[in-house]
Protein backbone atom coordinates (compact mmCIF):
# COMPACT_ATOMS: atom_id res chain seq x y z
CA UNK A 1 0.00 0.00 0.00
CA UNK A 2 2.53 2.36 1.43
CA UNK A 3 4.63 1.65 -1.64
CA UNK A 4 2.01 2.14 -4.20
CA UNK A 5 1.03 5.31 -3.22
CA UNK A 6 3.93 6.64 -2.88
CA UNK A 7 4.97 7.82 -6.54
CA UNK A 8 1.30 9.03 -6.92
CA UNK A 9 1.55 11.50 -4.08
CA UNK A 10 4.76 12.73 -5.02
CA UNK A 11 3.11 13.40 -8.37
CA UNK A 12 0.21 15.33 -6.79
CA UNK A 13 2.82 16.98 -4.53
CA UNK A 14 4.37 17.93 -8.04
CA UNK A 15 1.38 19.29 -9.85
CA UNK A 16 0.37 21.27 -6.48
CA UNK A 17 2.95 22.73 -6.24
CA UNK A 18 3.26 23.42 -10.13
CA UNK A 19 -0.38 25.10 -9.71
CA UNK A 20 0.77 26.95 -7.32
CA UNK A 21 3.53 28.43 -9.23
CA UNK A 22 1.19 28.73 -11.75
CA UNK A 23 -1.43 30.72 -9.80
CA UNK A 24 1.89 32.73 -8.64
CA UNK A 25 2.10 33.85 -12.22
CA UNK A 26 -1.41 34.70 -12.68
CA UNK A 27 -1.36 36.84 -9.48
CA UNK A 28 1.41 38.66 -10.78
CA UNK A 29 0.12 39.29 -14.01
CA UNK A 30 -1.84 42.34 -14.38
CA UNK A 31 1.05 44.05 -12.29
CA UNK A 32 3.63 42.25 -14.68
CA UNK A 33 1.77 43.57 -17.52
CA UNK A 34 1.98 47.01 -16.12
CA UNK A 35 5.92 46.97 -15.25
CA UNK A 36 6.46 46.03 -19.48
CA UNK A 37 3.94 47.84 -21.01
CA UNK A 38 4.46 50.94 -19.17
CA UNK A 39 7.79 51.29 -17.60
CA UNK A 40 10.46 48.51 -19.33
CA UNK A 41 9.53 49.11 -22.79
CA UNK A 42 8.78 53.08 -22.57
CA UNK A 43 12.41 53.23 -21.08
CA UNK A 44 13.44 50.85 -24.42
CA UNK A 45 11.33 52.66 -26.77
CA UNK A 46 12.89 56.44 -25.41
CA UNK A 47 16.24 55.45 -26.29
CA UNK A 48 14.91 54.04 -29.75
CA UNK A 49 12.90 57.37 -30.57
CA UNK A 50 16.14 59.58 -29.26
CA UNK A 51 18.03 58.16 -31.86
CA UNK A 52 15.51 59.63 -34.68
CA UNK A 53 14.09 62.32 -36.24
CA UNK A 54 9.90 62.62 -35.14
CA UNK A 55 7.30 65.50 -34.60
CA UNK A 56 4.53 62.71 -34.41
CA UNK A 57 3.02 64.19 -38.16
CA UNK A 58 5.71 62.16 -40.37
CA UNK A 59 6.52 59.15 -39.62
CA UNK A 60 10.42 58.87 -37.18
CA UNK A 61 13.18 59.06 -39.42
CA UNK A 62 16.47 57.68 -37.94
CA UNK A 63 19.26 59.66 -37.58
CA UNK A 64 21.90 58.38 -35.50
CA UNK A 65 23.52 60.27 -32.56
CA UNK A 66 22.20 63.55 -34.40
CA UNK A 67 19.73 64.56 -31.34
CA UNK A 68 22.69 63.87 -28.87
CA UNK A 69 24.75 65.97 -30.57
CA UNK A 70 22.64 68.78 -31.19
CA UNK A 71 22.31 68.43 -27.37
CA UNK A 72 25.52 68.50 -26.27
CA UNK A 73 25.88 71.95 -28.62
CA UNK A 74 22.73 73.56 -27.54
CA UNK A 75 23.40 76.09 -24.86
CA UNK A 76 19.79 76.32 -23.23
CA UNK A 77 20.08 72.14 -22.26
CA UNK A 78 23.45 73.04 -20.45
CA UNK A 79 21.79 76.35 -18.91
CA UNK A 80 18.89 73.83 -18.00
CA UNK A 81 21.28 71.95 -16.15
CA UNK A 82 23.05 74.25 -14.73
CA UNK A 83 19.85 76.25 -12.98
CA UNK A 84 18.56 72.32 -11.79
CA UNK A 85 21.59 71.65 -10.07
CA UNK A 86 21.37 75.24 -8.82
CA UNK A 87 17.90 74.53 -7.49
CA UNK A 88 19.01 71.53 -5.99
CA UNK A 89 21.27 73.29 -3.83
CA UNK A 90 18.94 76.08 -2.80
CA UNK A 91 16.50 72.91 -2.29
CA UNK A 92 18.40 69.88 -0.52
CA UNK A 93 20.36 71.47 2.42
CA UNK A 94 17.98 73.66 3.99
CA UNK A 95 15.65 71.40 3.96
CA UNK A 96 17.14 68.20 5.01
CA UNK A 97 18.83 70.77 7.88
CA UNK A 98 15.32 71.60 9.01
CA UNK A 99 13.89 68.73 9.02
CA UNK A 100 16.49 67.19 11.36
CA UNK A 101 16.16 70.20 13.60
CA UNK A 102 12.41 69.90 13.40
CA UNK A 103 12.33 66.23 13.60
CA UNK A 104 14.63 65.96 16.96
CA UNK A 105 12.63 69.08 18.49
CA UNK A 106 9.52 66.59 17.79
CA UNK A 107 11.17 63.75 19.45
CA UNK A 108 12.05 65.26 22.38
CA UNK A 109 9.35 67.35 22.96
CA UNK A 110 6.32 66.76 21.05
CA UNK A 111 5.41 63.00 20.25
CA UNK A 112 1.58 63.38 19.87
CA UNK A 113 0.46 62.08 16.52
CA UNK A 114 -1.76 65.76 15.79
CA UNK A 115 1.92 67.62 15.92
CA UNK A 116 3.34 64.75 13.03
CA UNK A 117 -0.40 65.13 11.51
CA UNK A 118 0.33 69.11 11.39
CA UNK A 119 3.53 68.51 10.20
CA UNK A 120 3.18 66.39 7.16
CA UNK A 121 -0.02 68.61 6.09
CA UNK A 122 1.76 70.86 2.86
CA UNK A 123 3.12 67.57 1.68
CA UNK A 124 -0.54 65.99 1.27
CA UNK A 125 -1.13 69.09 -1.04
CA UNK A 126 0.35 68.71 -4.75
CA UNK A 127 2.88 70.51 -6.26
CA UNK A 128 0.05 72.59 -7.75
CA UNK A 129 -1.78 73.32 -4.99
CA UNK A 130 1.23 74.64 -2.65
CA UNK A 131 2.45 76.46 -6.31
CA UNK A 132 -0.80 78.39 -6.09
CA UNK A 133 -1.16 78.95 -2.62
CA UNK A 134 2.59 80.87 -2.51
CA UNK A 135 1.84 82.54 -5.91
CA UNK A 136 -0.91 84.55 -3.46
CA UNK A 137 1.67 84.87 -0.56
CA UNK A 138 4.38 86.18 -2.53
CA UNK A 139 2.31 88.66 -4.87
CA UNK A 140 3.75 91.73 -5.15
CA UNK A 141 0.94 93.40 -4.45
CA UNK A 142 -1.36 91.47 -2.06
CA UNK A 143 1.12 88.62 -1.19
CA UNK A 144 1.19 88.43 3.04
CA UNK A 145 4.80 87.77 2.83
CA UNK A 146 5.80 91.08 1.23
CA UNK A 147 3.06 93.09 3.89
CA UNK A 148 5.14 91.30 6.37
CA UNK A 149 8.52 92.35 5.29
CA UNK A 150 7.19 95.92 4.68
CA UNK A 151 6.25 95.62 8.44
CA UNK A 152 9.66 94.56 9.47
CA UNK A 153 11.51 97.18 7.10
CA UNK A 154 12.91 94.93 4.82
CA UNK A 155 10.87 95.83 2.00
CA UNK A 156 8.93 94.28 -0.83
CA UNK A 157 10.66 92.18 -2.94
CA UNK A 158 9.74 90.34 -6.17
CA UNK A 159 10.01 86.74 -5.45
CA UNK A 160 8.75 84.75 -8.58
CA UNK A 161 8.57 87.80 -10.78
CA UNK A 162 12.00 88.78 -10.01
CA UNK A 163 14.94 87.07 -11.96
CA UNK A 164 17.03 87.09 -9.10
CA UNK A 165 14.94 85.17 -6.97
CA UNK A 166 12.42 83.59 -9.13
CA UNK A 167 14.70 80.12 -8.59
CA UNK A 168 15.29 80.32 -5.05
CA UNK A 169 11.21 81.03 -4.36
CA UNK A 170 10.61 77.80 -6.03
CA UNK A 171 13.05 75.95 -3.79
CA UNK A 172 11.23 77.88 -0.60
CA UNK A 173 7.63 76.39 -1.84
CA UNK A 174 8.77 72.89 -2.42
CA UNK A 175 11.10 73.25 0.97
CA UNK A 176 7.81 74.36 2.72
CA UNK A 177 5.93 71.63 1.11
CA UNK A 178 8.58 68.71 1.57
CA UNK A 179 9.80 69.87 5.29
CA UNK A 180 7.34 68.22 7.35
CA UNK A 181 7.61 64.69 5.64
CA UNK A 182 11.06 64.63 6.14
CA UNK A 183 11.13 65.56 9.38
CA UNK A 184 8.48 62.20 9.74
CA UNK A 185 10.95 59.91 7.97
CA UNK A 186 13.77 61.58 10.48
CA UNK A 187 11.26 61.35 13.27
CA UNK A 188 11.03 57.55 12.91
CA UNK A 189 14.60 57.28 12.78
CA UNK A 190 15.37 58.57 16.02
CA UNK A 191 12.24 56.37 17.41
CA UNK A 192 14.54 53.77 16.21
CA UNK A 193 17.62 54.34 18.02
CA UNK A 194 17.41 52.73 21.52
CA UNK A 195 16.86 55.35 24.72
CA UNK A 196 20.08 53.41 26.16
CA UNK A 197 22.44 55.19 24.37
CA UNK A 198 21.45 58.61 25.68
CA UNK A 199 21.12 57.57 28.79
CA UNK A 200 24.52 56.03 29.10
CA UNK A 201 26.08 59.30 27.92
CA UNK A 202 24.27 61.33 29.43
CA UNK A 203 25.48 59.75 33.02
CA UNK A 204 29.11 60.31 31.23
CA UNK A 205 28.40 63.62 31.11
CA UNK A 206 27.73 64.13 27.44
CA UNK A 207 26.37 67.14 26.38
CA UNK A 208 23.19 67.67 23.81
CA UNK A 209 25.21 68.54 21.02
CA UNK A 210 28.01 65.69 21.33
CA UNK A 211 25.33 63.19 21.40
CA UNK A 212 23.84 64.26 18.77
CA UNK A 213 27.08 64.49 16.49
CA UNK A 214 28.45 60.93 18.06
CA UNK A 215 24.67 58.93 18.74
CA UNK A 216 21.93 60.95 16.86
CA UNK A 217 24.27 61.46 13.49
CA UNK A 218 25.86 57.93 13.00
CA UNK A 219 22.93 55.92 14.26
CA UNK A 220 20.74 57.70 11.38
CA UNK A 221 22.51 57.43 8.75
CA UNK A 222 20.38 54.72 7.07
CA UNK A 223 17.45 56.63 6.69
CA UNK A 224 19.77 60.16 6.06
CA UNK A 225 20.85 57.72 2.80
CA UNK A 226 17.36 57.24 1.83
CA UNK A 227 16.03 60.24 2.24
CA UNK A 228 18.63 61.97 0.35
CA UNK A 229 18.67 59.52 -2.56
CA UNK A 230 15.06 60.01 -3.25
CA UNK A 231 14.61 63.70 -2.47
CA UNK A 232 17.66 64.55 -4.64
CA UNK A 233 16.29 62.55 -7.11
CA UNK A 234 13.07 64.10 -7.02
CA UNK A 235 14.31 67.54 -6.81
CA UNK A 236 15.79 67.11 -9.90
CA UNK A 237 12.75 66.97 -11.31
CA UNK A 238 11.19 69.51 -10.34
CA UNK A 239 8.36 70.91 -12.92
CA UNK A 240 4.68 70.99 -11.36
CA UNK A 241 5.57 73.90 -9.32
CA UNK A 242 7.20 75.70 -11.81
CA UNK A 243 4.43 74.86 -14.78
CA UNK A 244 2.54 76.88 -12.48
CA UNK A 245 4.32 79.63 -10.80
CA UNK A 246 7.09 80.79 -13.29
CA UNK A 247 6.48 78.78 -16.35
CA UNK A 248 10.08 79.15 -16.82
CA UNK A 249 10.03 82.59 -16.65
CA UNK A 250 10.91 85.72 -15.98
CA UNK A 251 13.54 85.69 -18.74
CA UNK A 252 14.18 81.46 -18.49
CA UNK A 253 15.58 82.05 -14.77
CA UNK A 254 13.46 78.86 -13.90
CA UNK A 255 13.86 76.80 -17.27
CA UNK A 256 14.81 73.82 -15.31
CA UNK A 257 15.69 70.58 -17.37
CA UNK A 258 12.32 68.72 -16.82
CA UNK A 259 10.99 71.91 -18.18
CA UNK A 260 13.07 72.59 -20.89
CA UNK A 261 12.28 68.33 -22.20
CA UNK A 262 8.85 68.98 -21.60
CA UNK A 263 8.70 71.92 -23.72
CA UNK A 264 10.85 70.11 -26.86
CA UNK A 265 8.63 67.15 -26.32
CA UNK A 266 5.17 68.45 -26.05
CA UNK A 267 5.17 71.96 -27.35
CA UNK A 268 7.60 71.71 -30.21
CA UNK A 269 6.84 67.99 -31.01
CA UNK A 270 10.66 67.44 -31.36
CA UNK A 271 9.82 63.70 -29.66
CA UNK A 272 13.30 62.71 -31.21
CA UNK A 273 15.10 65.36 -29.13
CA UNK A 274 13.57 65.47 -26.59
CA UNK A 275 13.93 61.49 -25.64
CA UNK A 276 17.60 62.24 -26.02
CA UNK A 277 17.60 64.61 -23.16
CA UNK A 278 15.38 62.41 -21.05
CA UNK A 279 18.11 59.80 -21.80
CA UNK A 280 21.21 61.98 -20.97
CA UNK A 281 19.34 63.12 -17.64
CA UNK A 282 18.20 59.83 -16.57
CA UNK A 283 22.19 58.86 -16.61
CA UNK A 284 22.82 61.72 -15.18
CA UNK A 285 20.38 61.01 -12.14
CA UNK A 286 21.88 57.35 -12.45
CA UNK A 287 25.32 58.89 -11.82
CA UNK A 288 24.22 60.71 -8.60
CA UNK A 289 22.62 58.31 -6.94
CA UNK A 290 25.87 55.89 -7.29
CA UNK A 291 28.10 58.94 -6.11
CA UNK A 292 25.97 59.05 -3.35
CA UNK A 293 25.68 56.25 -2.20
CA UNK A 294 29.65 56.06 -2.25
CA UNK A 295 29.98 59.05 -0.41
CA UNK A 296 27.70 58.10 2.46
CA UNK A 297 28.87 54.70 2.17
CA UNK A 298 25.32 53.15 2.04
CA UNK A 299 26.04 49.55 2.12
CA UNK A 300 27.99 49.62 5.81
CA UNK A 301 25.38 50.07 8.62
CA UNK A 302 26.19 51.28 12.53
CA UNK A 303 23.05 50.16 13.47
CA UNK A 304 24.01 46.09 14.38
CA UNK B 1 18.08 72.84 35.72
CA UNK B 2 17.12 76.66 34.79
CA UNK B 3 19.01 76.23 31.69
CA UNK B 4 17.46 72.93 30.64
CA UNK B 5 13.80 74.76 30.73
CA UNK B 6 14.63 77.67 28.88
CA UNK B 7 16.17 75.35 26.14
CA UNK B 8 12.96 73.78 26.99
CA UNK B 9 10.60 76.84 25.99
CA UNK B 10 12.83 78.04 22.99
CA UNK B 11 12.38 74.11 21.22
CA UNK B 12 8.53 74.62 21.69
CA UNK B 13 8.68 78.27 20.38
CA UNK B 14 10.29 76.89 17.07
CA UNK B 15 7.76 74.03 16.72
CA UNK B 16 4.87 76.72 17.18
CA UNK B 17 6.58 78.89 14.56
CA UNK B 18 7.41 75.67 12.22
CA UNK B 19 3.45 74.84 12.60
CA UNK B 20 2.38 78.17 12.07
CA UNK B 21 4.50 78.88 8.88
CA UNK B 22 3.01 75.26 7.75
CA UNK B 23 -0.51 76.04 8.15
CA UNK B 24 -0.66 79.78 7.86
CA UNK B 25 -0.80 79.75 3.80
CA UNK B 26 -3.55 77.52 3.79
CA UNK B 27 -5.42 80.08 6.38
CA UNK B 28 -4.60 82.76 4.01
CA UNK B 29 -6.54 80.49 0.66
CA UNK B 30 -9.31 79.72 3.06
CA UNK B 31 -9.39 83.94 4.28
CA UNK B 32 -8.82 84.39 0.07
CA UNK B 33 -11.80 82.43 -0.78
CA UNK B 34 -14.10 84.09 1.62
CA UNK B 35 -13.46 87.46 0.66
CA UNK B 36 -15.11 90.20 -1.73
CA UNK B 37 -12.95 90.34 -5.21
CA UNK B 38 -13.21 94.28 -4.44
CA UNK B 39 -12.13 93.54 -1.27
CA UNK B 40 -8.35 91.49 -1.55
CA UNK B 41 -6.19 94.32 -1.76
CA UNK B 42 -7.28 96.99 1.26
CA UNK B 43 -7.14 93.26 3.52
CA UNK B 44 -4.22 91.91 2.13
CA UNK B 45 -2.23 92.47 5.48
CA UNK B 46 -5.64 90.78 7.52
CA UNK B 47 -6.37 87.55 8.56
CA UNK B 48 -10.02 87.54 8.55
CA UNK B 49 -12.51 88.58 6.08
CA UNK B 50 -14.40 91.98 7.38
CA UNK B 51 -16.98 90.55 5.08
CA UNK B 52 -17.31 87.13 4.61
CA UNK B 53 -19.30 85.55 1.90
CA UNK B 54 -19.29 81.75 0.20
CA UNK B 55 -20.02 83.75 -3.52
CA UNK B 56 -16.97 82.55 -4.80
CA UNK B 57 -17.15 78.39 -4.17
CA UNK B 58 -20.86 79.24 -5.44
CA UNK B 59 -18.83 81.36 -8.90
CA UNK B 60 -16.36 78.15 -8.94
CA UNK B 61 -19.13 75.36 -8.99
CA UNK B 62 -20.98 76.97 -12.05
CA UNK B 63 -23.81 78.31 -9.61
CA UNK B 64 -25.45 81.68 -9.69
CA UNK B 65 -23.20 83.91 -7.47
CA UNK B 66 -23.71 87.07 -5.83
CA UNK B 67 -20.37 88.02 -6.14
CA UNK B 68 -19.47 89.60 -9.50
CA UNK B 69 -15.76 89.80 -10.48
CA UNK B 70 -14.12 93.76 -11.46
CA UNK B 71 -12.83 92.62 -14.89
CA UNK B 72 -13.24 89.02 -16.18
CA UNK B 73 -10.05 88.24 -18.32
CA UNK B 74 -10.50 84.73 -18.42
CA UNK B 75 -13.48 81.98 -19.91
CA UNK B 76 -14.85 80.52 -16.64
CA UNK B 77 -13.60 77.29 -15.98
CA UNK B 78 -16.66 74.70 -14.89
CA UNK B 79 -14.88 73.38 -11.66
CA UNK B 80 -17.80 71.51 -10.95
CA UNK B 81 -17.12 69.53 -13.86
CA UNK B 82 -13.46 69.34 -12.84
CA UNK B 83 -14.63 67.91 -9.41
CA UNK B 84 -16.20 65.50 -10.82
CA UNK B 85 -13.77 64.20 -13.20
CA UNK B 86 -11.04 63.79 -10.17
CA UNK B 87 -14.05 61.79 -8.51
CA UNK B 88 -13.67 59.12 -11.58
CA UNK B 89 -10.44 59.12 -11.95
CA UNK B 90 -9.77 58.99 -8.51
CA UNK B 91 -11.73 56.36 -7.90
CA UNK B 92 -11.00 54.50 -11.18
CA UNK B 93 -7.43 54.83 -10.29
CA UNK B 94 -7.59 54.02 -6.90
CA UNK B 95 -9.98 50.85 -6.58
CA UNK B 96 -7.82 49.31 -9.49
CA UNK B 97 -4.25 49.59 -8.22
CA UNK B 98 -5.70 48.40 -4.61
CA UNK B 99 -6.84 45.07 -6.51
CA UNK B 100 -4.10 45.09 -8.66
CA UNK B 101 -1.42 45.48 -6.31
CA UNK B 102 -3.06 43.04 -3.51
CA UNK B 103 -2.69 40.16 -5.99
CA UNK B 104 0.65 40.67 -6.74
CA UNK B 105 1.86 41.25 -2.97
CA UNK B 106 -0.28 38.22 -2.00
CA UNK B 107 1.74 36.17 -4.91
CA UNK B 108 5.00 37.68 -3.65
CA UNK B 109 4.39 36.92 0.30
CA UNK B 110 2.81 33.46 -0.05
CA UNK B 111 2.92 31.68 -3.48
CA UNK B 112 6.37 29.91 -4.80
CA UNK B 113 6.71 30.43 -8.34
CA UNK B 114 10.60 30.54 -10.12
CA UNK B 115 12.33 34.04 -9.98
CA UNK B 116 9.69 35.25 -7.58
CA UNK B 117 12.54 37.60 -5.57
CA UNK B 118 14.28 38.71 -9.04
CA UNK B 119 10.78 40.30 -10.17
CA UNK B 120 10.30 41.63 -6.97
CA UNK B 121 13.32 43.30 -7.35
CA UNK B 122 12.07 44.32 -10.83
CA UNK B 123 8.81 46.06 -9.41
CA UNK B 124 11.19 48.25 -6.68
CA UNK B 125 13.55 48.83 -9.24
CA UNK B 126 11.32 50.54 -11.91
CA UNK B 127 10.63 53.48 -9.33
CA UNK B 128 13.80 54.44 -10.42
CA UNK B 129 13.14 55.59 -13.85
CA UNK B 130 12.57 59.28 -14.25
CA UNK B 131 9.12 59.83 -14.98
CA UNK B 132 9.90 61.81 -17.97
CA UNK B 133 11.74 58.97 -19.72
CA UNK B 134 8.69 57.46 -19.19
CA UNK B 135 6.27 60.29 -20.46
CA UNK B 136 7.71 60.75 -23.72
CA UNK B 137 6.93 56.83 -24.89
CA UNK B 138 3.71 56.45 -23.10
CA UNK B 139 2.38 59.69 -24.36
CA UNK B 140 2.90 58.51 -27.84
CA UNK B 141 1.66 54.84 -26.80
CA UNK B 142 -1.59 56.40 -25.43
CA UNK B 143 -1.82 58.53 -28.63
CA UNK B 144 -1.81 55.27 -31.16
CA UNK B 145 -4.03 53.59 -29.12
CA UNK B 146 -6.57 56.85 -29.37
CA UNK B 147 -6.92 56.75 -25.81
CA UNK B 148 -6.03 61.17 -25.15
CA UNK B 149 -8.77 62.74 -23.35
CA UNK B 150 -10.14 59.76 -22.06
CA UNK B 151 -10.16 58.60 -18.58
CA UNK B 152 -8.51 55.10 -19.78
CA UNK B 153 -5.95 56.92 -21.12
CA UNK B 154 -5.39 58.46 -18.05
CA UNK B 155 -5.09 56.17 -15.60
CA UNK B 156 -3.51 53.15 -17.75
CA UNK B 157 -0.21 53.98 -16.82
CA UNK B 158 -0.17 53.39 -13.36
CA UNK B 159 -3.27 51.31 -12.63
CA UNK B 160 -2.01 48.05 -12.95
CA UNK B 161 1.02 48.36 -10.76
CA UNK B 162 2.01 50.98 -7.77
CA UNK B 163 5.56 49.66 -6.42
CA UNK B 164 4.82 51.06 -2.92
CA UNK B 165 1.20 49.50 -2.89
CA UNK B 166 2.88 46.23 -3.43
CA UNK B 167 5.64 46.47 -1.03
CA UNK B 168 3.43 48.10 1.29
CA UNK B 169 1.08 44.94 1.62
CA UNK B 170 3.42 42.43 0.96
CA UNK B 171 4.74 43.54 4.16
CA UNK B 172 1.81 42.68 6.05
CA UNK B 173 0.83 39.50 4.13
CA UNK B 174 4.00 37.98 5.33
CA UNK B 175 3.55 39.40 8.89
CA UNK B 176 0.21 37.67 8.96
CA UNK B 177 -0.08 34.15 10.20
CA UNK B 178 -0.63 31.17 8.10
CA UNK B 179 -2.41 28.96 9.80
CA UNK B 180 -6.00 30.11 8.84
CA UNK B 181 -4.51 29.83 5.67
CA UNK B 182 -3.69 26.38 5.66
CA UNK B 183 -6.31 25.51 7.06
CA UNK B 184 -8.41 26.63 4.02
CA UNK B 185 -6.29 24.63 1.87
CA UNK B 186 -6.94 21.46 3.89
CA UNK B 187 -10.53 22.52 3.08
CA UNK B 188 -9.68 22.32 -0.57
CA UNK B 189 -10.12 25.76 -1.12
CA UNK B 190 -8.31 27.58 -4.68
CA UNK B 191 -5.95 30.02 -4.35
CA UNK B 192 -8.09 32.79 -5.08
CA UNK B 193 -10.72 31.83 -2.95
CA UNK B 194 -8.13 31.56 0.07
CA UNK B 195 -6.84 35.30 -1.25
CA UNK B 196 -10.27 36.57 -1.25
CA UNK B 197 -12.22 35.29 1.86
CA UNK B 198 -9.36 34.70 4.18
CA UNK B 199 -6.18 36.65 3.40
CA UNK B 200 -7.43 40.04 2.16
CA UNK B 201 -10.07 40.57 5.29
CA UNK B 202 -7.51 40.03 7.42
CA UNK B 203 -5.90 43.47 5.80
CA UNK B 204 -8.74 45.55 5.89
CA UNK B 205 -6.61 48.06 8.40
CA UNK B 206 -3.66 48.15 6.15
CA UNK B 207 -5.74 48.30 2.57
CA UNK B 208 -7.77 51.63 3.99
CA UNK B 209 -4.36 53.04 4.84
CA UNK B 210 -3.37 52.60 1.50
CA UNK B 211 -6.52 53.37 -0.13
CA UNK B 212 -6.09 56.95 1.63
CA UNK B 213 -2.52 57.34 0.28
CA UNK B 214 -3.62 56.49 -3.15
CA UNK B 215 -6.75 58.30 -3.47
CA UNK B 216 -4.18 61.35 -1.73
CA UNK B 217 -1.93 60.32 -4.59
CA UNK B 218 -4.71 60.28 -7.51
CA UNK B 219 -6.65 63.67 -6.16
CA UNK B 220 -2.67 65.17 -6.68
CA UNK B 221 -1.85 63.83 -9.57
CA UNK B 222 -0.91 66.31 -12.54
CA UNK B 223 2.13 65.85 -15.01
CA UNK B 224 0.65 62.97 -16.36
CA UNK B 225 -3.14 63.87 -16.64
CA UNK B 226 -2.17 67.32 -18.03
CA UNK B 227 -0.59 65.74 -20.86
CA UNK B 228 -3.03 63.31 -21.90
CA UNK B 229 -6.72 64.71 -20.18
CA UNK B 230 -6.97 68.44 -20.48
CA UNK B 231 -10.25 68.13 -22.59
CA UNK B 232 -13.12 69.60 -20.44
CA UNK B 233 -14.76 66.64 -20.35
CA UNK B 234 -11.87 64.52 -18.36
CA UNK B 235 -10.11 66.96 -17.06
CA UNK B 236 -9.06 66.85 -13.29
CA UNK B 237 -8.75 69.13 -10.78
CA UNK B 238 -5.15 69.68 -10.55
CA UNK B 239 -5.09 70.81 -14.19
CA UNK B 240 -8.15 73.09 -14.82
CA UNK B 241 -6.32 74.49 -11.27
CA UNK B 242 -3.08 74.98 -13.67
CA UNK B 243 -5.10 76.19 -16.91
CA UNK B 244 -6.96 78.40 -15.07
CA UNK B 245 -3.88 80.05 -13.71
CA UNK B 246 -1.96 80.13 -17.05
CA UNK B 247 -4.78 81.73 -18.67
CA UNK B 248 -4.66 84.50 -16.59
CA UNK B 249 -0.99 85.35 -18.11
CA UNK B 250 0.38 88.34 -16.92
CA UNK B 251 -2.27 90.27 -15.66
CA UNK B 252 -3.69 89.96 -12.07
CA UNK B 253 -5.95 86.90 -11.52
CA UNK B 254 -8.86 85.91 -10.17
CA UNK B 255 -7.73 86.10 -7.06
CA UNK B 256 -10.63 85.02 -4.76
CA UNK B 257 -12.29 82.87 -7.98
CA UNK B 258 -8.43 81.04 -7.92
CA UNK B 259 -8.63 80.87 -4.15
CA UNK B 260 -11.84 79.34 -4.34
CA UNK B 261 -11.31 76.34 -6.46
CA UNK B 262 -7.68 75.62 -5.07
CA UNK B 263 -9.99 75.31 -1.26
CA UNK B 264 -12.38 72.67 -3.35
CA UNK B 265 -8.89 70.74 -3.88
CA UNK B 266 -7.86 70.90 -0.32
CA UNK B 267 -10.63 70.39 1.55
CA UNK B 268 -11.38 66.35 0.32
CA UNK B 269 -7.41 65.96 1.93
CA UNK B 270 -7.78 67.92 5.28
CA UNK B 271 -10.52 66.00 5.93
CA UNK B 272 -8.65 62.67 5.10
CA UNK B 273 -5.88 64.37 7.58
CA UNK B 274 -8.60 65.40 10.32
CA UNK B 275 -10.51 61.37 10.54
CA UNK B 276 -7.57 59.39 9.49
CA UNK B 277 -4.07 61.65 10.80
CA UNK B 278 -2.96 58.50 12.92
CA UNK B 279 -3.24 56.18 9.65
CA UNK B 280 -1.51 58.70 7.03
CA UNK B 281 1.38 59.15 9.77
CA UNK B 282 1.57 56.18 10.64
CA UNK B 283 2.23 54.96 7.17
CA UNK B 284 4.34 57.38 5.62
CA UNK B 285 6.57 56.94 8.81
CA UNK B 286 7.59 53.69 7.78
CA UNK B 287 8.14 54.36 4.22
CA UNK B 288 11.96 55.22 5.12
CA UNK B 289 12.28 52.66 7.05
CA UNK B 290 13.43 49.15 5.66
Amino acid sequence: MERQNRPQAAARRLTMRQREALMGYLFIAPALVGLTLFFVLPTLRAAQISLTDWNLMRAPRFVGLTNYEKIWSDGTFWESLRLTLLYVIYNIPVQTALALFIAVLADRLARQVWVRAVMIAPYLLSNVVAGLIWLLMLDPLIGMTNVFLELIGVGKQGFLSSPDQSLISVAGINIWRHVGFTALLFYAGLQAIPREFYEAARLDGAKEWQMFRNITLPLLRPVMVFVMVTSVIGSFQIFDTIAVTTAGGPAGTTKVVMFYIYENAFKYSKMGLASAMSMVLFCILILVTLAQMRLMRADQSDLG
Amino acid sequence: MQRMSAARISGYAALVVFAFISLLPVWVTLKTALSHPQDVFAEASSLIPHAPTMGNFARALGMPSDVTLISARSAPIDFALALRNSVIYAAILVTGQLFFSALAAYAFARLRFPGRDKLFIAFIAATMIPSIVLFIPNFVLIRQLGLINTFAGMVAPNILMVPFAVFFLRQFFISSPKELEEAARLEGLGHFQIFWHIALPLQKGPLATLAILLSINAWNDFFWPYLVGRDDSVRPLAVALAEFQSQTGQGTPDWTGLMAAVMLSIIPILFLLVFFGRQIVESLQTSGMK
